[in-house]
């Protein structure tokens, strides 16, 4: 949500849409999708999976098939945490911040998480490697703490779990 | 002869590793020239035992755990394919204390089998309530959901049966059931397990529910967060749908009922029911002012019922013995059995499906044995994230819908999260704050902007500033939330925080 807003200074004058790429995955999505009642939030997951976020450039694109406006589809783009607007880093890192995972050291996990990428959440680390999200529970909570790496579920997180982890991540591409 | 051996796929266990001990165990029986035959289970719930390797031997079911893939070559050396003495043995699984003491109705199938495994599904007394129904009138269905004293588990624990009444009497041509799967609270873990574990109960508990109120198609939201529930669940329905259970002539009903699975995108209030409704409908989940109630004007503006996944998935055992067999467990107005989630810092942490009735400290102490960290307790949050902290003096209040809330408490969806003394009161109350603010749907001003003044005056409490003056201001700010909130975000977001205020005020910088 945060790379999205560009800066007036580098805002290009004519929004110069989506790439090649971006428009087939959209196009696909619409294909899929448009038929299924209520048919917007099914769409924009499709186009996630395929690119890993939702261009801004491609809502026309959505609206105009769904028959909405354009500020429609941005307000639900918008509203859900789950879409990113700007593509994320390699790997999205999703730490649980609820109270179970509290309970059982989360917090130290959070500290050490910001401070080996130096970053916040909602933020992609120096070289594009990891995206830090946090999340609210993963229902893993017997297991706590838990996070989502890359859409798998670890769980019983220790410190030095986690170290190993980012090791891997900031090497790996 | 072959030995079976269950490994689950539930993804709390693969999050420990499940997958590579099932591969271990495989190749370390290549390699003895032992001949195994490896099922996929669902998890029996005994969550801190994972992964939970079971052997079937000759006398039953037995357990090992938590199993590490570099283990494996011991259990075989302990001749584990026997059910010989290892030091992660725990002998008949059936016997394990934990699981014995429960009253499993609902969650009788979990861990059992492999999930979507329609045969086992049969064997293991499946479709018996779908059957029974079908066999009655619509009413007659309506009205056993009814005697049988089932109220939502999803949170609000409104009477199942006068929901789906209303939805009965109301007439119009096309009919949903929804179902709840976007299982919110933090600590709780139910609905999960049953989407993975026991995906067909839940599709017989929707059948039975369309059956009863006239419904021709129905849609499941599961959260984004649970990406394995979405895929396993999506593929029951293609099974049962293969298998005619669903389609246009649904279980040979003569009617159709066709099932969809929708994936939410990570928004907490898209849980309560008229948001998670504006979702299905593609937009924004923001709450509907109510009436019209949903089960008379509901998505797309049809009469829909919408159920939490463990209310509809209990329907089955409800029908299947009557509804007085249901209404013998329990007490007061809670009747049968809620499946108890224990989280946090709990040594084992699972889930307990009980009568109501039992205490608090009894499903923490017979059940939990006590914290994780040997530490003393501190202070539970029952009921997920707008649920009170309750401290020890109050753990003796029977689980029960009235008992909890007479001590400012909520069972809600049965989760209970356990903390030790080291934790700070006054940070779990700033966090109850920003959860709210982000999370809110922004539709009322206290809990767009009064959460976020909270959060602040919190953190002024916790630097020492004017303790008394703030303390004051933030139980001000709560009764704001209280009376100027539409929903339950806003409107019980203050429990977490008054109740550590009450119980904890030393940890706010205030006297006791
Ligand atoms: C903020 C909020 C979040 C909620 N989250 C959930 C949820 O995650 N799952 C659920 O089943 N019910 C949730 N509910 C309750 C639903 O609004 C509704 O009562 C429930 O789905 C009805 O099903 P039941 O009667 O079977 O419990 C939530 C309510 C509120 C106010
Ligand atoms: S209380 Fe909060 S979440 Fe509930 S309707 Fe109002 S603004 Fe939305
Ligand atoms: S609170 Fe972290 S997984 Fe549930």
């Amino acid at each position: 949500m945060s790379s999205a807003s560009l800066k007036p200074a580098t805002m290009p004058l004519q929004d110069p849409g989506p790439t090649p790429a971006e428009r087939a995955a959209v196009q696909a999505a619409i294909d899929a999708c448009r038929a299924l009642p209520g048919a917007l939030l099914p769409l924009l997951h499709a186009v996630q999976d395929a690119l890993g976020y939702v261009p801004a450039s491609a809502l026309p694109l959505i609206a105009q098939a769904l028959n909405l406006s354009r500020a429609e589809v941005h307000g639900v783009v918008s509203f859900y945490p789950h879409f990113r607007s700007a593509p994320p880093g390699r790997h999205v890192l999703q730490l649980c911040r609820a109270e179970s995972c509290q309970a059982m050291g989360g917090g130290a996990l959070e500290a050490l998480a910001r401070q080996r990428l130096g970053i916040d959440y909602h933020a992609t680390s120096a070289g594009g490697a990891v995206t830090l999200e946090p999340v609210y529970c993963l229902g893993n909570c017997a297991l706590s703490p838990a996070l989502l790496l890359d859409g798998e579920l670890v769980g019983r997180v220790t410190p030095q779990r986690l170290s190993e982890l980012l090791d891997t991540l900031e090497t790996a591409s | 002869m072959s030995t079976t051996i269950y490994v689950p796929a539930d993804a709390a266990a693969l999050s420990v590793g499940a997958d590579a001990v099932a591969a271990a165990i495989a190749s370390e029986a290549a390699r003895r020239g032992q001949d195994v035959r490896i099922v996929r289970n669902g998890s029996r719930g005994l969550f801190w035992l994972e992964p939970l390797v079971e052997v079937a031997t000759a006398t039953g079911r037995v357990a090992y755990g938590p199993v590490a893939a570099a283990g494996v070559p011991e259990l075989f050396d302990a001749d584990f394919l026997s059910g010989g003495a290892h030091a992660l043995g725990h002998g008949p699984t059936e016997e394990i204390p934990f699981l014995k003491n429960q009253e499993r109705l609902t969650y009788r199938r979990i861990g059992l089998a492999d999930p979507l495994d329609l045969d086992a599904y049969e064997q293991l007394a499946g479709w018996q309530g779908l059957r029974r129904a079908l066999s009655l009138s619509p009413a007659a269905v309506v009205q056993e959901v009814l005697d049988s004293g089932l109220r939502g588990r999803g949170g609000a624990a409104f009477p199942a049966g006068i929901k789906w009444k209303t939805c009965a009497d109301t007439a119009a041509t096309q009919k949903y059931i929804v179902c709840n799967a976007d299982e919110g609270d933090s600590g709780t873990y139910a609905d999960r397990l049953t989407l993975e574990g026991d995906p067909y109960s839940l599709i017989e508990g929707m059948l039975i529910a369309a059956f009863a109120v006239g419904a021709s198609e129905g849609y499941v939201y599961i959260r984004s967060e649970y990406p394995r529930a979405f895929r396993v669940f999506s593929r029951a329905i293609e099974l049962a749908e293969a298998a005619g259970f669903l389609g246009a002539d649904a279980a040979g009903s003569g009617r159709p009922f066709r099932l969809h699975a929708r994936l939410g995108a990570g928004a907490y209030i898209c849980g309560e029911e008229t948001s998670l409704l504006e979702s299905l409908e593609g937009r924004r989940g923001q709450v509907r002012v109510k009436p019209p109630l949903p089960a008379v004007s509901g998505l797309f503006g049809r009469p829909t019922v919408v159920n939490n996944v463990v209310t509809l998935a209990t329907v089955p055992v409800i029908l299947a013995h009557g509804a007085t067999g249901y209404r013998d467990f329990g007490l007061g107005r809670s009747r049968g059995t809620i499946p108890l989630q224990l989280a946090g810092n709990v040594r084992r942490a699972g889930l307990v499906e009980k009568a109501f009735g039992l205490s608090l400290r009894e499903l923490l102490q017979d059940f939990g044995g006590g914290t994780a960290s040997g530490r003393p307790l501190r202070a539970v949050q029952v009921g997920g994230p707008l649920g009170a902290y309750l401290p020890d003096a109050a753990l003796d209040t029977p689980v029960d819908y009235e008992a909890i809330a007479a001590i400012g408490g909520m069972l809600g969806h049965g989760g209970v999260v356990v903390f030790d003394d080291t934790v700070d009161m006054a940070a779990q109350a700033r966090f109850a704050l920003e959860f709210c603010a982000v999370e809110s749907c922004g539709k009322c001003t206290p809990c767009r902007i009064g959460s976020t003044r909270g959060v602040e005056v919190v953190d002024r409490l916790r630097r020492g500033e004017d303790a008394p003056g703030q303390a004051a201001l933030l139980r001000e700010l709560c009764t704001t939330l209280i009376d100027g909130s539409l929903c339950a975000l806003g409107g019980m977001a203050p429990f977490p925080v008054l109740s550590a205020l009450d119980h904890y005020p030393e940890d706010f910088g205030l006297a006791r």
